[in-house]
């Protein structure tokens, strides 16, 4: 019996299709069987950035509707032995699906796959309630901005009202320059404010765009800092202790000048 | 100069400082889940029923939610002009 981890994090924009698009991607490559399933139904996204766009016939909402199986409806990443895709609907609205319906099609689809990532859309209402519906696990994407903080932190209320597992945080888009120069919030403040464990953290990466701009995942480029911490992430969703990286650790000629003066 | 100095070792404050503040705060008035119309009400409640003991300073009143660790406070600061001496009223508790 496989997991479901639906990857959330209320503010639009911080990164939920490309990090569920990452991780399904290392996943599946480390021999999991993965099924990625968009809920962001009326503005699917995930088959874009997976670029499997043009090879959708059927969509979520063709199967919980009964017009096809679901077998029909699931597409094969060709680059992955064991990565699916259920495609969003993009024609319809987040009312076309019921909860129980997500619940439904969940423990169908964790029957027979190891790991059942659900993108949630955007939001708290109807798309979000339906996204976690079937979920047992879930992580919070944010990045260091207070917008998307305040959010995140809406967000792991809501999921602890509805009694799910306790979430786990992705801090995306770190820039350990910025952090470094005292101009972004570092990892322990995002983490003092929400109090929940963290899962990885992802440096911004040029490489991401270049990589959604191809329809690629970033994890394929062995070179990519992000897709290395999409890598970690991965394996610590399997139970593997990495440790983190120091990503803001103080300029330390500048850091060791100031306490030498007496203002650190 | 002074400025440039300032900034050269990092006594300025820093726009991550800036934001944890900013945040903070907001997430204390997320988190108690109170707008601010509530606010005002309880705030004119509490002078109502203080008025009945002290005589206070109603502009200068503050109440606020304040955070300290995992719990939320409720602090009002309430500048008093003079005790009275005697209950108005004949509210009996």
């Amino acid at each position: 019996m496989g997991e479901v981890i639906v990857i959330t994090s209320g503010k639009g924009g911080v990164g939920k299709t490309t990090t569920t698009a990452n991780l399904g991607a290392v996943l599946a490559d480390m021999g999991k069987k993965v099924v990625l399933v968009d809920t962001d139904i009326g503005l699917r996204n995930l088959d874009v950035v997976m670029g499997l766009e043009n090879r959708i016939v059927y969509d979520l909402i063709d199967v919980v509707e009964g017009r096809c199986r679901l077998k029909q409806a699931l597409i094969k990443d060709k680059r992955f032995d064991n990565l699916y895709l259920l495609p969003a609907n993009q024609t319809r609205d987040k009312t076309a699906v019921s909860r129980q319906q997500m619940i439904d099609l969940t423990s169908q689809l964790k029957e027979e796959y190891e790991f059942v990532l659900i993108d949630c859309p955007a939001g708290i209402e109807m798309g979000f309630k339906n996204a976690i519906a079937g979920a047992e696990k879930a992580l919070v994407v944010t990045t260091p901005e207070v917008a998307a903080v305040r959010d995140a932190d809406r967000i792991i209320g809501l999921l602890e009202a509805a009694e799910m597992e306790a979430p786990r945080l992705i801090i995306n888009r770190l820039r350990p320059d910025m952090v470094r120069k005292g101009n972004m919030m570092n990892i322990d403040d995002m983490m003092e404010i929400l109090a929940i464990d963290l899962i990885g953290v992802v440096p911004e990466d040029e490489y991401i765009v270049i990589s959604t701009n191809r329809g690629e995942p970033a994890v394929l480029n062995k070179n990519s800092r992000a897709g290395k911490a999409y890598c970690n992430i991965s394996r610590r969703l399997l139970g593997e202790e990495i440790p983190f990286l120091n990503w803001d650790q103080e300029n330390s000629f500048m850091a060791k000048l100031r306490k030498l003066i007496g203002l650190g | 100069m002074l400025e440039f100095l300032l900034r050269f070792f990092g006594r300025e404050t820093s726009s991550r400082k800036v934001a944890k503040e900013r945040l903070r705060l907001v997430l204390v008035h997320d988190r108690v889940g109170v707008s601010p119309s509530l606010l005002e009400a309880l705030k004119n409640d509490l002078i109502k029923v203080i008025s009945e003991y002290l005589d206070i300073d109603n502009t200068g009143l503050e109440v606020n939610f304040n955070q300290e660790n995992d719990s939320v406070a409720l602090v009002a600061n309430i500048p008093i002009l003079s005790v009275k001496r005697s209950v108005s009223g004949d509210r009996q508790y």
